[in-house]
């Protein structure tokens, strides 16, 4: 048995993290955080030619082909660095949706330009309140072209291109969703952005008024294809989620030790002593299920449903546990806009939401853990 | 990333599998199997009796203790093999539970300090289970205070004479042997005058009185000694040094990885597939399932962790602190989900025992659960060991750090 990530994987780790550290650093994040660009354009670019972009993507649609354990330890940095990019709605959604049901032409339209940076893409499946389920897409798809509004779509105003979920039938059923690739750029779409917990992920609105699109896997298909892309981007966030944490608790620790009250560093407390104590242990539980889902989704093994909703309830509770008490270690300062631990309590709530919620992947879990027992 | 065995690994594992499913006593499998926390129960049966004749049959056949020396009694493997072995012993491994302070305390200890005819002499049949070892460590004032016990040891000849008292003994009311931490110069600061001896329990001046739990059970005892007289030769490590010599013990007993920690959620999740609630089935409860998903992932967090510190021991990295967190979720969550289970049987869950729902399993775990949290470091102090060894805080403020140890005030109150 080998648990853990090998050698390569975690050179590959620490190359992530030392580009990160130096081009992704909490003042290069305010400037999204600010308003002051969509995103970080030149960390993007950056990211691609390290091939960061298309770690998991074959060599002969533009990528890598490393593989997705490749891709969970770049998620982490991602998600350490907060990094202000389109990385999990283009990476995560867009193109493993590709990968899953995407034909050979648009593979090869869309998969180089996603490793290239040269394009965003994003999914498109909510609207407005509620979790995934077949009963909420009413968005429709008649004869190649789609009418109905999507939000909250994560990057939706940059992005180039979306999977867009619609229903194409009325039977009540799950086969009554199926796909479709929308060129963003091309007629037909109104695109309005939206004020977000988290601003470095920007969220848009999306109208579609009789807007082509071509199909992104079998009529009826939609919804098994959205599930298996919601599962592993279940993982890859996941991931982001575990790096957030550690970040968020490491920052608690520093301050801690820092930071004296009472004659004494605050770390010395054992009130802060436990609570930071008990940040680690929801870190690590969190990066132990997650390991087991970058396990199952590397291998495609059965386990993986079940593995990518412990790892999603996991990383959730965990990153939200540490970007919390992080703040409350901090006291005052950790409140205010100038110290960092607003943007990881921002991006640790944006994320445990987009998805669909924890309580949904809690359902999820169980019914999953039903069938295997069934089974 | 994978779960495979290496070849070699997997060798021994079917060397292993095979030896149990000839050996084992099969008899008591669906008992042992269906035992939890705070219950383990042979109906027809001495549990210490059926523990000793299993480690016997595993001593004569080279299974006891399998990573100990082989010339000590056990088989010189290595701890991934360990670890295979007690996958592979499963249900029966509960037995081994009898054994554990002696084999995962006290063996180790021996080992580090006893001269080399004590250990040929005392440590095969303790691998075999035919002698049953105690720690004598905790006091009536000093739980996880430990270096604050006021047992004494004074030289009178060749001979050491001990009084004093000691509590939450595990297992005294069976033990052969134990090793015990003594006070032998109250001059000095309390880390500095201490001695630690092995003993026979069948010394004269040696009294065990058992405790009754909570639950009602009786695992732990209170141990008196007035005028026991131990000679030099078991002393285990300098005099003054039993404060070192008892870290090797604490030590080794946390870095016991891989055995499963109980967490109650298997017993919980089993329980709620098959529950009707007024409502429907319990299964189906929004609530009821977000309370099982959350334990769920703690369950499985454990699981993985301890799956990743293995892997770090097959390459031959040592266990560290961080496995301390095992022990600190578990207990909390094992008590948390029995209260819950009993919540689900509303009224009928005051019923406990054989009276009760599935035999009185969740009654007996909620009983049991608040040692858990207690016994081998209470959370608090598990949560110290996190924050000041993982994650580099500083210590708490020991103001009776330099003070001699008759010098420090004995009551709180003024």
């Amino acid at each position: 048995m080998n648990f853990d990530f090998s050698d390569d994987q975690k050179q590959l780790r620490d190359q992530a993290r030392k580009f990160l550290t130096e081009k992704c650093s909490p003042k290069a994040v305010r400037i999204v955080l600010d308003g002051k660009a969509p995103y970080d354009k030149e960390l993007w670019k950056g990211l691609a030619e390290m091939g960061f972009l298309g770690v998991a993507i074959p060599e002969e649609f533009g990528g890598a082909g490393a593989g997705h354990l490749e891709l969970c330890v770049i998620a982490e940095e991602m998600g350490r660095a907060n990094a202000p990019v389109p990385f999990s709605s283009t990476v995560y959604l867009a193109a493993e949706a590709l990968l899953i049901a995407g034909s050979d032409t648009q593979k090869k339209k869309w998969l180089p330009a996603i490793a290239e940076g040269e394009a965003i893409g994003t999914l498109a499946l909510f609207e407005g309140k509620g979790n995934p389920s077949p009963k909420n897409v009413k968005l429709t798809a008649a004869n190649g072209v789609l009418n109905g509004v999507k939000k909250p779509v994560a990057d939706g105003a940059i992005a180039d291109f979306a999977v867009v979920a619609a229903r194409t039938g009325s039977s009540g059923r799950d086969n009554d969703i199926s796909l479709f690739l929308v060129d963003l750029k091309a007629g037909g779409v109104e695109v309005k952005s939206l004020t977000n917990l988290d601003p470095t992920r920007g969220q848009a609105e999306i109208t579609f008024r009789d807007c082509k699109a071509e199909p992104l896997g079998a009529a009826g298909e939609g919804w098994s294809i959205l599930t298996q892309v919601l599962d592993r981007a279940a993982v890859l966030c996941a991931f982001e989620q575990v790096g957030g944490s550690d970040r968020a608790l490491e920052m608690g620790r520093d301050y801690a030790l820092d930071r004296i009250a009472f004659g004494r560093p605050i770390g010395s407390f054992q009130a802060g002593k436990h609570m930071l104590a008990d940040m680690y242990v929801s870190a690590t539980l969190a990066r132990s299920n997650s390991y087991y889902g970058a396990w199952a989704l590397s291998t495609n093994a059965a386990e993986l449903p079940e593995a990518a909703a412990a790892a999603r309830i996991s990383a959730t509770q965990a990153f939200q546990h540490c970007a919390k008490n992080n703040i409350q270690v901090h006291g005052g300062m950790g409140f205010t806009w100038e110290f960092d631990c607003h943007m990881y309590y921002r991006r640790a709530n944006a994320m445990a939401l987009g998805l669909g919620s924890l309580s949904y992947w809690e359902d999820q879990l169980i019914d999953r853990m039903r069938k295997k027992n069934a089974a | 990333m994978n779960f495979d065995d290496t070849p070699q690994e997997a060798e021994f594992r079917a060397i292993a599998r095979a030896w149990i499913s000839a050996n084992a006593p099969r008899q008591y499998e669906e008992e042992l199997r269906k035992s939890s926390l705070g219950r383990t129960v042979l109906k027809n049966a001495n549990i210490l009796e059926v523990a000793k004749a299993w480690q016997k049959k595993k001593a004569d056949a080279g299974w006891a203790c399998l990573h100990w020396p082989k010339e000590y009694g056990g088989r010189g493997s290595s701890p991934i093999e360990r670890v295979i072995w007690q996958q592979e012993e499963g249900p029966f491994g509960q037995l081994s539970r009898m054994f554990i302070i002696g084999h995962g305390m006290c063996g180790p200890t021996m080992m580090a300090f006893a001269r080399e005819e004590h250990k040929r002499t005392y440590l095969p049949p303790l691998a075999s289970g035919e002698k049953v070892w105690c720690q004598l460590f905790s006091e009536p004032a000093g739980g996880s205070d430990v270096a604050g016990l006021r047992t004494r040891a004074e030289k009178d000849g060749d001979d050491w004479v001990i009084n004093g008292q000691k509590i939450w003994t595990s297992g005294a009311h069976y033990s052969d042997y134990g090793i015990l931490l003594t006070r032998t110069d109250p001059t000095v600061p309390k880390h500095k005058g201490l001695t630690m001896f092995f003993l026979d329990m069948k010394s004269p001046g040696v009294e065990v009185r058992p405790i009754k739990q909570a639950s009602g059970a009786s695992d732990f005892n209170e141990v008196y000694f007035t005028n026991v007289r131990i000679p030099d030769h078991q002393r285990l490590g300098e005099v003054g040094d039993g404060w070192n010599v008892s870290l090797t013990t604490l030590m080794n007993e946390r870095s016991a990885i891989g055995a499963a920690v109980s967490t109650g959620f298997p017993e919980l999740f089993e329980y709620c597939s098959s529950l009707m609630l007024d409502d429907g089935p319990a299964i189906e409860d929004r609530a009821v399932r977000s309370k099982l998903a959350n334990w769920a992932v703690k369950a499985s967090g454990l699981k993985y962790t301890s799956m990743r510190a293995i892997s770090a021991l097959s390459k031959g990295e040592r266990p560290g602190p961080e496995n301390s967190i095992g022990k600190l979720v578990a207990g909390s969550m094992i008590q948390d989900v029995a209260t819950y289970a009993l919540d689900l049987q509303g009224a009928a869950g005051v019923v406990s025992g054989e009276d009760g729902e599935l035999a009185g399993r969740f009654q007996a775990m909620l009983l049991r659960a608040p040692g858990t949290r207690v016994e081998g470091g209470t959370d608090e102090i598990m949560r110290n060991i996190i924050a000041e060894r993982v994650l580099g805080l500083p210590g708490d403020i020991r103001v009776d750090k330099d003070v001699p140890f008759n010098k420090i005030p004995t009551r709180g109150r003024k």
